[in-house]
């Protein structure tokens, strides 16, 4: 096969191929059954050509054990998910129904003279939106999005797929929580979720959102962990990079 | 089996050598059953500071063992290995197997020339008609601490050495052969003595064998660190149990005209409570 | 603002290394600044390990990490093909690219036919390994790099100094100095306030950028998505706003499914920066689907081989495709620390850039990154996913001699090897070493003088321990 006439892509592949026809050890490992088990069928094969086999054990079956604790009642989630998000500088709230987070951020943006506020529809936000006092910006027909309109918004609502305990993060998606820009261009995120949402780590998290779009994930998903920070100045922490200064977590529901 | 290939497959002796490859043999602890022990002198310690083999001997023959020392023996070949030149490492490696043939337990007072024979000679002989008597001699190696604390079993060896002292972890010591509590637990039980740890405990003193002066700027900025946080614990004493490690950190402090000075931790070992 | 440092060391390979014992001898002289260096590095310090301590078992999570690198790239014969298939199921566009030049064209080409005027840019040391913002300046385009670090490296017209803390050598009153005299700011001492600086002129690009260029962390082969990790939000921005979302990335970022991420999200996180988790990781699967409101109307992935193939089919070094430049092989390595990121002279600093650069830029001319290491292994210790990386640099050096041995270095080890296979030698040798060693320290011949220099040599005893040890029986 001539180089000039296969395309790039088959140049690619065959070159990895022909890469891995000499396959290579396993990784030194401290687990000594892990070892073992990512030895025996890869280590030393009878020829120098063989096909690697695939691991008899998942990674993430691994490490489960040993990766930060997520908590295994509703309880210990939502004691760990607090602490994470405080740790974040992210701001949290309780609110035992979805009438006193409407008040909640009705308050907070009294308080601080916003002018405009961007949201999307969804059940646990169209309450809140909707007592507000100053103007709103609903982001949802793609025909009708105006970027330099969000952009003027002091805040952004979005509802949330899971809030996860492990790592304190937010996941949103583009199909569920009002698109890609809502969450991440105006200065402040307020994430509307209820309790029920914990969950205790990412594996969790992702796991339920490849089952909720089974077979057609949102364009995008991401992992919220606090609001937007830099280090890149002598390595001191400064809060509102790029991203939104302050992230919002209103949690409603009755204790867990 | 070609022998690029083989290279690869070597790596069977690594950071776990001790636990991966089976122990020719296992002490019991707390019995003092004499143990024949064959003394690998690393060149260095040979030419240059062979007070410290002495004080390995001196310290092992006071708990009760034999102590031999094969004269036939030379150097290890980690400076021709380091370099890349690893046939005439092969050589070196080849010949030490000989030397060392048949021995119980073969024990030295350096972490990094000892690293090369249990972790290094099993990589550089593998696919090689050595490779079985490489991975023996590799499973009887051991450093001076390590053997102590982990084979023998002792921590109190008897000494007493009225000082305050830091300890230096040779990097070959710490995370080839993953030794780095049993120089302390034998500088604990040592009557009188102060063992205060630096802020930089983990980190490289510089020397790393050829390195050093084929980088000498690089290497004397390391040992700027690496000594500078030494001499902050303000210690009369740093002690290591890696000769060459030794060599570094002293050239720096005399030409800097510092006062710390390194000591092996066999010599400190060594001085009894008479 | 181009990338100086690293391109005329790429135009004169044969340089490499006398740059580099240049550089290294001048950045070691400039005390404040590895102590200013080492100061930065003293808060990651802490908060790694304070996160590590979370972790039940970092060294098991280790392994975990380690294997699932480890299996995808030793299946990514399969794990590509079934990547691009689900990746291109989701309406994105594969690119593939066989070295760097055929990258920067098919991108160049790309911005082209997208009529745009305006190319935002968020961090990928990719891109940095192909030169794509000189190319795309070349054209004409204006590219603005959006992470803070990288902008103000731009400003100041110099690739990164760490492929994770791209400015982290830069003190706050020159990067307030460089804001007054490019963006004609106030001058401040407030990294908060330096910060709100490029927040506030960033701002309005992000909303007129027609093309956004992203990299990818991971490409997760099951769901065809990319991740792509980052703490400031601009990475979201440059996907979210512009019409065009170009990401480029190697084909070794392959993983095999999302459960993986739930393994190597956190731990590159913690090793890279000491955080649980960066801000924002966020998986791509195309551009803006029908139903969603924003996004960008179409979505490119280039997939970059430019040697990697090379370092696969090497049994060897397999395992340094593992990679997944956190950078905290970097952040514990004392050569890094006391020579800084630019006398590597390389796109990836550091251990793993001494380990790779040689593969992807040729052996002969970067091997000296290789010996410019006292192969301490503090860098195999912090690596998250266990490449074996000083070992690495000791098959470099053994590639490089087989490959081209330096006559008189050679010569020397063979002798060496004479003189060890003979106890008798070996023990005239050393006498005859000691008995001239104050002879020696007189006239100072080289080596013996590259120690003395700023080291002192003991005197030799008089006699070996094999003649005390004769003597004692």
């Amino acid at each position: 096969m001539s180089v000039k006439a296969s395309s790039a892509k088959d140049v690619v592949l065959a070159r990895v191929r022909e890469a891995l026809q000499v396959p290579a050890p396993p990784p030194h490992l401290k687990s000594h059954d892990l070892q073992e088990a990512a030895g025996i069928s890869n280590a030393r094969p009878a020829g120098a050509v063989g096909t690697f086999k695939p691991l008899s054990i998942a990674p993430l079956d691994v490490a489960r054990p040993w990766l930060p604790e997520g908590g295994q009642t509703p309880e210990e989630r939502m004691h760990i998910l607090c602490d994470n998000l405080k740790r974040l500088k992210a701001e949290f709230h309780r609110a035992c129904h979805l009438q006193a987070a409407a008040e909640l951020i009705f308050s907070i943006a009294r308080e601080r003279d916003w002018q405009r506020v961007a949201y999307h529809r969804h059940e646990l936000v169209d309450p809140v939106a909707s007592a507000l006092h100053c103007a709103t910006v609903c982001v949802g027909e793609p025909a009708s999005f105006d970027k330099r309109a969000l952009e003027q918004c002091d805040a952004g609502i979005t509802a949330c797929e899971s809030l996860v305990a492990q790592t304190g993060s937010i996941l949103v998606s583009s199909a569920t929580c009002g698109g890609r820009s809502l969450s991440i261009l105006p200065p402040v995120h307020i994430v509307i979720a209820h309790i029920d949402q914990i969950v205790a780590t990412l594996e969790d998290a992702l796991h339920d959102a490849k089952v909720r779009h089974a077979g057609r994930m949102p364009s995008m998903l991401s992992f919220i962990t606090g609001p937007s920070r830099t280090g890149d100045i002598e390595r001191i922490l400064v809060l509102g990079a790029h991203g939104p200064k302050e992230l919002i977590v209103v949690l409603v529901g009755e204790s867990p | 089996m070609t022998s690029e290939y083989s290279i690869v497959y070597g790596r069977t002796v690594s950071e776990h050598a001790l636990r991966l490859v089976p122990l020719s043999f296992q002490i019991p602890h707390h019995t003092v059953h004499p143990v024949h022990i064959d003394l690998f002198i690393p060149c260095f310690v040979d030419q240059m500071t062979p007070g410290v083999g002495l004080a390995v001997t001196r310290v092992l023959e006071r708990l009760g063992h034999t102590v031999e020392f094969r004269p036939a023996q030379t150097c290890c070949g980690q400076p021709s290995f380091n370099s890349g030149y690893w046939d005439e490492a092969r050589s070196v490696a080849i010949r030490a197997l000989d030397v060392f043939e048949g021995a119980q337990a073969v024990v030295g007072p350096s972490g990094s020339c000892v690293a090369m024979m249990r972790v290094f000679y099993p990589q550089l002989l593998a696919g090689t008609p050595h490779e079985t008597r490489a991975l023996d001699l590799a499973s009887k190696t051991f450093e001076f601490s390590e053997f102590l604390v982990e084979k023998l079993g002792v921590t109190d060896v008897g000494a007493r050495f009225p000082h305050s002292v830091t300890y230096h972890d040779g990097c070959h010591g710490l995370r080839e052969l993953r030794i780095q509590q049993a120089p302390r637990q034998l500088l604990r039980a040592v009557k009188d003595l102060e063992l205060i740890e630096c802020d930089e405990a983990e980190s490289c003193c510089g020397f790393g064998g050829l390195f050093s002066v084929k980088f000498p700027m690089i290497s004397t900025a390391m040992a700027e660190v690496k000594g500078g946080s030494l001499a902050r614990t303000e210690c009369e004493y740093i002690v290591s149990s890696d000769p060459t490690c030794q060599l570094q950190l002293d050239g720096w402090f005399s030409k800097k005209k510092m006062k710390p000075r390194t000591i092996h931790l066999a010599e400190v070992l060594a001085g009894g409570d008479a | 603002m181009s990338v100086h440092d690293a391109t005329t060391k790429a135009a004169l390979p044969a340089e490499a290394k006398n740059q580099f014992l240049h550089d290294a001898a001048e950045h070691v002289r400039d005390i404040d600044h590895r102590s200013f260096v080492r100061k930065a590095l003293g808060g990651y310090y802490v908060t790694r390990d304070s996160q590590k301590a979370k972790y039940r078992d970092w060294e098991h999570a280790r392994d975990a990490a380690a294997l699932a690198k480890w299996s995808a790239v030793n299946r990514l014969d399969e794990l590509l093909p079934l990547f691009v298939t689900n990746f291109e199921a989701g309406g994105g566009i594969v690119h593939f690219a066989r070295d760097a030049q055929e990258a920067r064209t098919i991108i160049v080409d790309l911005v082209r036919a997208s009529n745009a005027k305006a190319i935002i840019k968020s961090k990928c040391m990719t891109t940095e390994e192909i030169h794509l913002n000189d190319a795309l300046e070349k054209e004409g385009y204006v590219v603005v790099e959006s992470d803070l670090g990288e902008f103000i490296q731009q400003l100041r017209g110099e690739p990164p100094y760490h492929f994770v803390f791209p400015c982290m050598h830069v003190r706050r009153g020159e990067i307030s100095d460089l804001f007054q005299k490019h963006l004609g700011t106030e001058p401040t001492q407030s990294p908060e306030e330096l910060t709100m600086i490029a927040r506030r002129y960033m701002r309005q690009l992000y909303v007129d950028a027609d093309v956004g260029i992203t990299g990818a962390n991971f490409l997760v082969a099951e769901t065809g998505q990319i991740s792509i990790t980052e703490n400031e939000g601009n990475a979201r921005l440059t996907a979210a706003l512009p019409r065009v979302h170009i990401a480029l990335s190697g084909i070794e970022k392959v993983v095999a499914s999302l459960a993986d991420l739930a393994v190597l999200l956190p731990m590159l996180a913690t090793a890279g920066t000491g955080q649980p988790m960066t801000c924002y990781n966020t998986l791509y699967s195309g551009p803006q689907k029908n139903d969603e409101p924003d996004g960008p109307r179409e979505m490119h992935l280039v997939l970059l081989d430019n040697a990697r193939t090379a370092i696969l089919a090497d049994p060897e070094q397999r395992d340094s495709l593992h990679c997944i430049r956190c950078g905290a092989c970097l952040n514990v390595c004392p050569i890094f620390k006391n020579v800084g990121g630019f006398t590597y002279g390389t796109t990836y600093q550091g251990p793993i850039g001494s380990v790779i650069t040689p593969h992807l830029r040729g052996l002969s001319d970067w091997n000296h990154l290789s010996s410019a290491s006292s192969l301490c292994g503090a860098c195999t210790d912090a690596c998250p996913v266990r490449i074996d990386i000083h070992h690495h640099l000791l098959h470099n050096r053994r590639n490089a001699v087989r490959a081209s041995p330096k006559r008189l270095e050679h010569i020397g080890h063979q002798l060496f090897a004479f003189v060890a296979a003979r106890p008798w030698l070996f023990a005239a040798g050393g006498k005859l070493f000691r008995w001239s060693l104050g002879f020696l320290k007189k006239i100072r011949p080289p080596l013996l003088r590259q120690w003395l220099e700023t080291r002192d040599l003991p005197p030799a005893p008089p006699k070996s321990f094999r003649q005390l040890w004769k003597e004692r029986s």
